[in-house]
């Protein structure tokens, strides 16, 4: 059995989330925002390099409102 | 002689005339009386896969299987809490009011066999605090049961904000934990909301009612009518150009114009809205839709809380949507960015186009702030209210057509068939 990489996928509170906007300027990758400010995330799991960015963007939100959900890929024979 | 054939009583009384409150008296005489043991473990079974088998669907607006609540609370291990939710936040529907005022004993039935099987020791009813007759009857209704004793159950009415989304399940819940009564963001619906430590079993009022029945006859009798996919009766607020606006029975399943028929239609109608405010309109051409919620969302629309609205062809379709626009926009509880900003500029857009003002572009962004919206509010609200509009534009097509090269129609200046609960400043407990 191989281990399985770490991917992750973002999340975001909309009751939380107050429209900061650093999540989309950390991670243009995966978050854009509406004409009102607030994230529009692409929910494509995220993995590589992208994990340690994802995690910082969800770190920085003032809110808390960016959220990170470990993807569990089932094992493929 | 048609009495010996004349279906058996379910909801509400199948025979003419005005239905009359019933108290227990008159309760257990027309249902029999309902045994409720307490401890009994081989009754708390049966009447647990009655449930499953029964495929009862919730009738609150998610249209979620009873018995996959159940299910979750009992995974949750813990002694819970049932909370029988008449909030009823939805201005075109009227059904749990009417089973409050005129059948209340058979939503406390519902609530005691549901508290019973699953063990909880506390009953809490919700009523919007704009709905007080309801809460009045229900209240008699306890005090009645109370004086004939055996209940080891605490059954309290609790009054909350009557809004639109005060009866959202995990407002209720929010409300009943002190707090404000707004939806909260939920990751995992099938994790149990909770009262203090304990879980909430939240079943609507007409639900709870199906139940009171199942547990007297059982699964089978509860599928003889309606669907497979989705058996029994269900109530159904039927508003708008017709005789007898009103809630009735009907079997689920029943095709809307039947239901129509039996409302009595007024007018040449042009369209009827489903489900509710944040519904969806179906046109003519889908008045044989099945009213239940697989052929109704096959149909782009929902089954929500039982609602048909018929608005006649002299009204305009996109004026009474931009008006429902508004008002959805301002019932949001005001949390999310895309629900409290997305809302109103979609209801400013509908307002354009139904004064017949914009071209194309107002039409594009629409259709693209509606995209946007969707799915990214903390609850379904705002999906709801995107579902509607989107409804509109395809089933008044040819009328947003007019619209767009400046000629509204006749019917855009008068709201005609929907009515919206005045937001008085003393209704907005909500924040």
């Amino acid at each position: 059995m191989t281990r399985q990489a770490s991917r992750v996928r973002l999340r975001v509170d909309p009751v939380a989330c107050d429209a900061y906007g650093y999540c989309a300027e950390l991670l243009p990758e995966r978050i854009s925002l509406d004409e009102w400010g607030y994230p529009v995330v692409d929910g494509t799991p995220v993995d590589g390099d992208l994990v340690a960015l994802a995690t910082r963007a969800a770190a920085e939100c003032p809110r808390r409102a960016v959220l990170l959900e470990t993807v569990i890929t089932p094992h493929r024979r | 002689m048609s009495v010996a054939l004349a279906p058996a009583e379910r909801l509400l009384p199948t025979g003419p005339g005005n239905i009359a409150p019933r108290d227990l008296h008159a309760h257990i005489a027309t249902h029999g009386v309902l045994n409720v043991p307490a401890d009994d473990g081989a009754w708390s079974s049966r009447i647990f896969r009655a449930v499953a088998e029964s495929g009862l669907l919730g009738r609150g607006g998610a249209g979620f299987p009873a018995a996959a609540k159940w299910d979750a609370i009992r995974r949750a291990s813990q002694r819970p809490l049932v909370v029988v939710n008449a909030m009823e936040g939805e201005p075109a529907s009227d059904k749990d009011h009417v089973l409050l005022s005129f059948a209340p004993h058979l939503v406390l039935d519902g609530a005691e066999v549901a508290a019973a099987v699953m063990g909880a020791a506390e009953i809490v009813v919700c009523v919007a605090d704009d709905r007080s007759p309801a809460a009045a009857s229900i209240e008699v209704a306890i005090a009645e049961r109370a004086q004939i004793g055996g209940g080891v159950r605490r059954i309290s009415v609790q009054r909350l904000p009557g809004r639109y989304v005060t009866g959202e399940e995990s407002a209720l819940v929010g409300w009943l934990n002190d707090g404000p009564a707004r939806p909260r963001h939920r990751l995992d619906k099938s994790i149990p909301l909770r009262v203090g430590r304990r879980p909430a079993l939240v079943h609507n009022a007409e639900t709870l009612s199906q139940l009171g029945l199942i547990a007297r006859h059982g699964p089978e009798w509860f599928r003889q009518v309606g669907s497979a996919e989705a058996p029994g009766t269900a109530l159904v607020t039927v508003t708008g150009a017709v005789r007898s606006p009103g809630v009735i029975e009907v079997e689920l399943g029943t095709p809307v114009a039947e239901i129509l028929d039996r409302a009595g239609v007024l007018a040449d109608l042009s369209a009827v809205l489903v489900g509710g405010y944040g519904g969806a309109w179906l046109d003519a051409s889908q008045f044989g839709t099945g009213f239940a919620p697989g052929p109704l969302a096959e149909a782009g629309a929902t089954y929500g809380v039982g609602v048909v609205v018929a608005l006649p062809s002299t009204s305009c379709g996109i004026a009474e949507t931009a008006r429902l626009a508004r008002f959805m926009a301002g019932e949001s509880a005001g949390q999310c960015g895309p629900c409290v900003f997305g809302l109103p500029a979609i209801a400013g857009d509908l307002e354009q186009l139904a004064a017949g003002r914009g071209g194309d572009e107002v039409l594009d962004r629409i259709q693209s702030r509606a995209t946007i919206v969707e799915g990214r509010g903390g609850c379904r609200h705002p999906d709801g209210a995107v579902r509607m509009i989107r409804s509109a534009l395809t089933v008044f097509a040819t009328d947003v057509g007019s619209h767009l090269r400046g000629h509204p129609c006749p019917g855009h200046v008068r709201p005609t068939v929907f009515t919206f609960p005045d937001a008085a400043p003393t209704k907005r407990g909500v924040a």
